[in-house]
């Protein structure tokens, strides 16, 4: 199967699509590792989910955290602004 | 590693000879431009600051214009002032003349005017790039270079291919004895704790903890939410998700040394090596501020594409965006898409990219240079009254 995303660390949940991806098709970031089906379309640079990640766990990239799930996100979903916030500089929190 | 530049009186090192047209103060920009246009390898300085400001507000306006003076890519200032400003013109003439470069001050109410200042600031600059001009280049030791890092209208391509090539750069030039300056505190936000493992000291992990404290807390005091600006609208559909997203990118451009120095916005470094600026995620900002610390080059990452330059400093663009890189390719002086396709090794790439800027330090335009630009902007700490 072709490498159509980039996954940076291993201890990273979300891959990197490296061009747009419809419903459906087959996401594999590295030709060792599973892939995983889209679940939704995925355009060009964004990230999809390489494993069930639940509402309130930590999204991680580059080894490190870039935020949380604010709901449920399942294996081969479309993973951004909708689905994960910053855990940093939340004008809304105390 | 040598380069060839332009050797000043006090011992710096130019990678450009600019005749500089500084004004002190937004109504005082008219006349710099016209002086500028009107001279052939003058460039200008200009902003919207300047005027009925206070405290530490003034200082850094004041600081950044000095710095922007003393800069050694500019060769001579002529500094243009309205005359009733808050900033004081003399002061920053009296800086710069301490560089010992030539140096001279055109106010305009003074000289009558519009045209007569304009008239006396063309005579001026004239005047200074024909002496300019006498100057030779200089065999120069690559420690003696300043490398601003900067990186605008990011998109997912930035931190996983384009950063990390200016890290790699970063990383060479620290090895060569040369100064690195990482800016945009915005941007260390959920990344901090990695820079502040790599300080030299306690006391620089401390500095730069608090500086990302305070842009965060900045932003609660205005009583707004920073995920209102951050990551931008073009970030987010370039992939980004969250300002933690966008941090970590964007640290990956200062390499792998030890961060050996905080600075204030438009401070001079003192050490080498890899140092920390305290400026905006702003990028016209955060590269004005590296101008006025002394940053002779910058190398200027971007995913989706952005023009701006700097009055005396080269910008160098680099994108591992292989759309902008052709849509925008007369603004892209360096395209790493191929590290993106698996085609090229980062560290290919990297010497590369080290050549280039090699390439660009001795002399070779940049993109931004070629096409004009020469954006410039100051910081501030608190509004106009």
């Amino acid at each position: 199967m072709p490498v159509n995303a980039i996954k940076v660390t291993d201890k990273d949940n979300v891959a990197t699509v490296l061009q747009p991806v419809s419903a459906g098709t087959e996401v594999c970031w590295s030709l060792s590792e599973k892939s995983v089906a889209a679940a939704s379309d995925i355009p060009f640079g964004h990230k999809i989910a390489v494993c069930g990640i639940a509402a309130g766990e930590y999204v991680y990239k580059y080894g490190e955290i870039i935020g949380e799930a604010v709901k449920d996100i399942a294996a081969g979903e479309h993973v951004h602004v909708s689905n994960i916030d910053s855990r940093r500089a939340r004008g809304d929190k105390k | 590693m040598k380069f060839n530049g332009y050797l000043r009186e006090n011992g710096a090192a130019g990678t450009r000879n600019h005749v500089l047209v500084l004004s002190c103060v937004s109504c005082a920009n008219h006349v710099s431009r016209k002086i500028a246009d009107a001279v052939e390898g003058a460039v200008c300085f200009c902003h919207d600051t300047g005027c009925t400001q206070m405290g530490t507000d003034l200082e850094q306006t004041q600081r950044t214009l000095a710095g922007a003076g003393k800069n050694p890519n500019a060769g001579a200032v002529v500094v243009v002032s309205l005359g009733c400003e808050g900033v004081s013109a003399e002061k920053i003439v009296e800086e710069i003349k301490q560089t010992g470069k030539p140096v001279e001050l055109v106010r305009i109410q003074t000289c009558g005017g519009t045209s007569a200042a304009t008239a006396k600031g063309i005579e001026t600059a004239k005047a200074f790039r024909k002496e300019l001009d006498k100057l030779e280049k200089t065999e120069i030791d690559a420690s003696q270079l300043v490398l601003g890092l900067e990186c605008g209208g990011s998109d997912f391509t930035s931190g996983i291919v384009s950063n990390p090539l200016v890290g790699y750069v970063a990383d060479r030039l620290v090895k060569l004895g040369g100064t690195v300056i990482l800016s945009e505190t915005t941007e260390m936000i959920g990344a901090e704790h990695l820079l502040a493992a790599r300080a030299r000291c306690p006391e620089v992990a401390d500095k730069l903890l608090a500086a990302v404290e305070n842009v965060e807390q900045q932003a609660k005091n205005m009583n707004e939410d920073l995920r209102g600006s951050q990551p931008t609208p073009g970030n987010i559909e370039g992939g980004l998700s969250t300002i933690e997203e966008k941090s970590l990118g964007c640290l990956a451009k200062a390499g792998s040394t030890a961060v050996n120095e905080m600075l204030e916005y438009a401070q001079i470094p003192a050490a080498k090596g890899l140092v920390i600026m305290d400026t905006p995620g702003y990028d016209v900002e955060s590269v004005t501020g590296m101008l006025a610390g002394g940053a002779q080059v910058v190398l200027f990452t971007t995913g989706r594409g952005t023009p701006v330059g700097s009055p005396t400093a080269p910008v160098i663009k680099i994108t591992g965006n292989a759309q902008t890189a052709q849509r925008m390719a007369e603004n892209i002086d360096f395209d790493a898409s191929p590290v993106l396709e698996g085609k090229e090794s980062l560290e290919e790439a990297g010497e590369k990219l080290f050549e280039l800027l090699m390439r660009v330090v001795n002399g070779e335009q940049s993109c931004a240079e070629r096409l004009g630009h020469c954006e410039s902007a100051i910081t501030r700490k608190g509004p106009s009254f």
